[in-house]
């Protein structure tokens, strides 16, 4: 064993790391917005809306990550006409599928808020958007509150994944010191104890708010 | 988009062949990775709930140290650092034998996918009444009995819904073998679409693959939570 080699590329493992955080945090951001329409879309009135949403969330529900990253790495470029970089590739690939797995816990979110509630708000005057925006949205995610935070984990646990079309983000940064120090005990166990700390930060989150069942 | 549609290729050999063996193998690891991660997921889901606090420690840890790792990256280490770690002798072994991505794949999927068998194991065993257990122990019936004939028929009915959305994680999950090697269905199509750049109808291939599946396993599934359901407890149609 040689630790000294992580010291010795800690600028590089460091830049992996910011990559994989600022992939996680942009698809969180970006795939929890577009999840809302996605959930209210589920719950529409409309026919062709209420479904053409279900069969979106089932079809992405059905497939594993790695292979719609594939697929986007594959399409995007044929749909646009031109390269648009792994990164971008990749975010657009995360934002979709995640955006189906958050769209299911915002709508359990907002079906737990009670009808009763939309009927008071839209008597009072509020058109459709903003009671969903002002009143249900807002409790809804406070309901779902450690279910987003799992979630969340989930989605940097699967950066990871986004090695496979040669983005250099963390894993990839390690899997490529490897291959030049040739130290994969004590690269790869670093890696790991790295995703640890996160992901165990994230999942104590996660139950604490479970348990206290606090409104944040 | 200019794309010329050639669906012909999937059956023209090598493709067919390859097709056929990856479907294979991601059937093949999958329902092997269920079963091991469902036996040990039981196991350790009793440690949780056990009287011994070394045991319950042991059982936390366990599943906070697999659930909390990449499944990714639990794969490269059970593939390029656990060989290393083992005494020699062991290791050239262990590098004979026949498929070791196959092996290291089913060990890597089983332990991670055992560690959300736990948890939910816990909440299935939560969710059984304290008088039911009192009954159990005051007919005379041990701890092990209780186990055995009271506590897990029960919970295994009230987790059905669980275990076979475990079953599809599992399957989707195998995707991720391809990094290591294994050549199941994924990887099949990356390569044909390598091969002959018709990605579309590559990728549809895995994902149809995919698709079906989940719909069987749903439907199926929804059949059996219906003809085993315990009378009184779950929502009758």
């Amino acid at each position: 064993m040689d630790w000294s080699v992580i010291i010795d590329n800690l600028p590089f493992l460091m830049k992996g790391l910011s990559l994989s955080f600022q992939l996680a945090a942009l698809t969180m951001v970006l795939s929890l917005s577009l999840a809302c329409f996605i959930a209210i879309g589920r719950i529409s009135h409309r026919r062709w809306i209420r479904y053409s949403s279900a069969i979106f969330v089932n079809l992405l529900r059905s497939n594993p990550l790695i292979l719609i990253v594939f697929w986007f790495f594959f399409l995007v470029p044929l749909l646009t006409g031109k390269h648009v970089g792994e990164f971008w590739s990749v975010l657009i690939a995360f934002v979709v599928f995640f955006s189906a797995y958050f769209a299911e816990i915002v709508r359990s979110g907002i079906q737990s808020v009670g009808s009763n509630q939309i009927k008071a708000a839209l008597s009072t005057g509020l058109s459709y958007p903003q009671t969903m925006r002002l009143i249900v949205l807002p409790q809804a995610m406070r309901n779902v509150m450690p279910a987003l935070v799992t979630e969340c984990v989930i989605v940097f646990q699967g950066t990871t994944i986004a090695y496979v079309i040669g983005l250099r983000e963390f894993l990839h940064s390690t899997i490529l010191l490897t291959e030049r120090t040739v130290r994969p005990v004590e690269l790869y166990l670093f890696a790991a104890l790295v995703y640890f700390v996160v992901c165990f930060a994230g999942s104590t989150l996660a139950r604490r708010l479970e348990k206290k069942g606090i409104r944040v | 988009m200019n794309y010329d549609f050639d669906w012909s290729i999937l059956w023209e050999e090598p493709h067919r062949n390859r097709i056929i063996e990856g479907l294979q193998t991601t059937l093949q690891l999958s329902l092997l990775a269920w079963v091991l991660a469902l036996s040990l997921g039981i196991l350790i889901g009793s440690m949780r709930m056990s009287n011994s606090r070394f045991l319950r420690i042991f059982g936390s840890a366990y599943v906070e140290l697999f659930r909390n790792i990449p499944l990714l990256l639990q794969l490269f280490i059970w593939f390029f650092v656990f060989p290393l770690l083992l005494p020699r002798d062991w290791m050239l072994s262990w590098n004979r034998m026949d498929n070791v991505p196959f092996l290291t794949a089913l060990i890597g999927l089983s332990l991670f996918t055992s560690a959300r068998v736990a948890e939910q194991m816990r909440s299935g065993i939560s969710s059984i009444p304290k008088g039911l257990l009192d009954a159990a122990s005051s007919t005379g019936l041990s701890n092990v009995q209780t186990y055995r004939y009271i506590v897990i028929p029960y919970a295994f009915r009230v987790m059905i819904p669980a275990i076979s959305s475990e079953f599809l994680t599992i399957f989707k999950n195998s995707a991720l073998t391809l990094t290591i090697g294994v050549a199941e269905i994924t990887n099949t199509s990356r390569a044909i679409e390598a091969w002959s750049f018709r990605g579309i109808e590559a990728y549809s291939v895995a994902s149809l693959t995919y698709m079906a599946t989940t719909a069987s396993v749903v439907i199926f599934m929804s059949w059996l939570e219906q003809a085993l359901r315990i009378p009184g407890l779950i929502g009758r149609r």
